[in-house]
């Protein structure tokens, strides 16, 4: 038996485990308090028929199955199908994180190829490199006066550091010998640029790339949460207040789900750039 | 030979010191070579080849003093300089012909694909090295790839070829078959050429004359050795050669002991009339009075 389907029976067992568990520890075994039929009425199933105020697997099962038989349906502001609230998510990230590319490849090339510069804007970026993206949110709300471009900021700038730091990384640690290949075949700095640095530094900014993106999702979540109206961090948070916990238990799958997606799909395109040497 | 080709005029290399005062590698070193000739510095770690060598290639700059090359004082890389790498340099996301033809189109800007591509082939095949266009870097042998650095070097067509201890990542067999294409190259080319080796016979079977280094810091060049074996020698049965061994021996007696004592033995070493010795038969022979290198000035060496 090949190693990847002995993993995979493990994997299903362990899933196996995980939903038994779960589905024992929440089946309905508490007591059922004799009262008037108005008064059950009034009571949740946990008082009636003893059934855990936590969701079981099969609860949680068959209300995914209903999300996902109607993913883009919008009753209105609190009430609209999770397809169209990932897709909120997935956009803010998307804008945030692409004018975060805009900005740190150029500026980290700039830094990797100039010492100058990078010394000079080294104690800039260790300052705000630690800062929670959270932090800018008040800011950004005073300034921008507009929550769902407060968010896009907010992803923005948890997304650019790990992508320019690894940036000027790379590029001020291309190989020395292919920049004189480069230097002794006379060839111009911009072209240059494109033709050896790019290419030889493009493993490394894609790695910061993928750990930007991972970032940019973990922060969407709770960015959303804070400016609220749309988004899967609003609709979690809602559903908090509804008392819903099968919807926030879906949420935090398919925000899990999403985010693997994202991360897969940067793998892919750092293993596309990669050279063998 | 009269023509003086690349004229390397009082360079020297010094680094600055931890305390202020600087570490001279060399200093004060004169040499020059005709067009066509194949020139090979031996010296031991530490003597500043490898600087030489980026001098000339104008990836370093000189302390002190200029070369010239072809009647110019350099200034900077040149696609008139052409280098092969000690560990080859090869651009691994490139294809081999990918690598050769970035050469061709950066000397040719204005070729189209088709020209730059017919070109590059040209000097793959040249290596011997049809058939493996499209691979990549890591696809081949260390041989294979020092190939490709090779052809990369020649389809520019420089006037000067350096190499860096090109074959020295290789193993003995692969080194042979290499320094025998290069030999033929060069002699069918006319390539002048100027390398470095720690190799005493790779020196003997490639070059026309080696330039003796003393150990540094503050190497200087000792002595120009004339190779008086053949031109048409061949690899197998140099070591048959009546003179093979005279300019062997002469050439390790250096690098064993004179290349450590050179500085104390001969206090009154000048730098710019450096002797030049032929080796032969018996003991080897000074056969010009010491050359002298005069800037910029046609010379006549005893040849």
């Amino acid at each position: 038996m090949s190693l990847r389907l002995r993993a995979a029976i493990v994997s299903i067992a362990l899933l196996a485990a995980f939903l038994g568990i779960w589905h024992l520890a929440t089946r309905s075994t508490g007591a059922t308090a004799n009262m008037s039929p108005e008064y059950a009425r009034l009571m949740g199933l946990t008082a009636t028929q003893g059934k855990s105020a936590m969701p079981g697997p099969a609860d949680v099962g068959a209300k995914l199955w209903e999300h996902l038989k109607r993913p883009f349906y919008d009753n209105g502001p609190n009430d609209k199908g999770l397809g169209i609230q990932l897709a909120y998510s997935i956009a803010r990230v998307g804008t945030g994180y692409l004018i975060a590319v805009i900005v740190a490849i150029p500026l980290g090339f700039l830094i990797g190829m100039s010492p100058l510069i990078s010394r000079a804007i080294d104690p800039f970026i260790q300052v705000l490199k630690p800062i929670s993206p959270l932090a800018w949110m008040p800011l950004a709300l005073y300034t921008i006066k507009d929550s769902s471009i407060s968010a896009i900021f907010v992803i923005f700038i948890c997304s650019v550091w790990p992508m320019l730091l690894n940036t000027a990384f790379g590029v001020a640690s291309v190989r020395k010998e292919w920049i004189n290949v480069a230097r002794t075949l006379e060839v111009g700095t911009l072209r240059r640029a494109f033709t050896v640095i790019l290419p030889a530094a493009a493993p490394t900014i894609l790695t910061g790339m993928r750990i930007s993106i991972g970032i940019a999702w973990l922060v969407i979540v709770a960015a959303e949460m804070l400016v609220g109206g749309t988004g899967i961090g609003y609709f979690v948070w809602n559903e908090w207040n509804n008392l819903s916990i099968t919807n926030v238990i879906i949420a935090i799958l398919l925000i899990g789900i999403v985010g693997m997606l994202l991360d897969q799909i940067l793998a892919r395109v750092t293993r596309m750039v990669t050279f063998p040497e | 030979m009269t023509d003086k080709f690349i004229s390397i005029e009082g360079i020297a290399r010094r680094y600055p010191g931890a305390n202020g005062d600087a570490t001279t590698v060399f200093e004060n070193l004169w040499l020059s070579m005709a067009r066509g000739e194949f020139g090979c510095v031996i010296g031991h770690s530490g003597c500043g080849k490898t600087t030489v060598l980026n001098i000339l290639a104008g990836l370093d700059e000189p302390s002190a003093g200029t070369v010239i090359v072809d009647g110019q004082a350099i200034e900077g890389t040149s696609l008139d300089r052409a280098v092969i790498f000690q560990s080859h340099a090869l651009l691994p996301w490139r294809t081999v012909l990918g690598n050769v033809a970035y050469a061709v189109s950066s000397k040719w800007r204005k070729w189209d694909r088709a020209r730059v591509k017919t070109h590059a082939q040209k000097f793959i095949d040249l290596v011997g090295l049809s058939g493996s266009e499209h691979k990549h870097p890591s696809e081949l042998s260390g041989g294979m790839k020092q190939r490709v650095g090779i052809a990369r070097a020649l389809s520019i067509m420089p006037k000067i070829m350096l190499m860096d201890e090109p074959f020295s990542a290789l193993d003995a067999l692969t080194r042979g078959t290499l320094q025998d294409e290069v030999r033929r190259i060069c002699l069918e080319t006319g390539q002048t050429t100027f390398m470095i080796t720690h190799d005493v016979d790779e020196a003997i079977f490639l070059a026309d004359r080696i330039f003796l280094m003393t150990n540094g810091p503050g190497a200087r060049l000792a002595e120009i050795v004339e190779n008086p074996l053949p031109k048409d020698r061949g690899r197998i049965d140099l070591h048959r050669h009546p003179y093979y061994y005279a300019l062997r021996n002469h050439i390790v007696d250096f690098l064993v002991s004179r290349s450590k004592s050179f500085a104390t033995d001969v206090p009154d070493h000048d730098a710019r009339h450096v002797p030049t010795v032929r080796p032969g038969v018996g003991d080897p022979v000074i056969v010009s009075p010491p050359r002298v290198v005069e800037p910029n000035a046609a010379q006549s060496a005893a040849r």
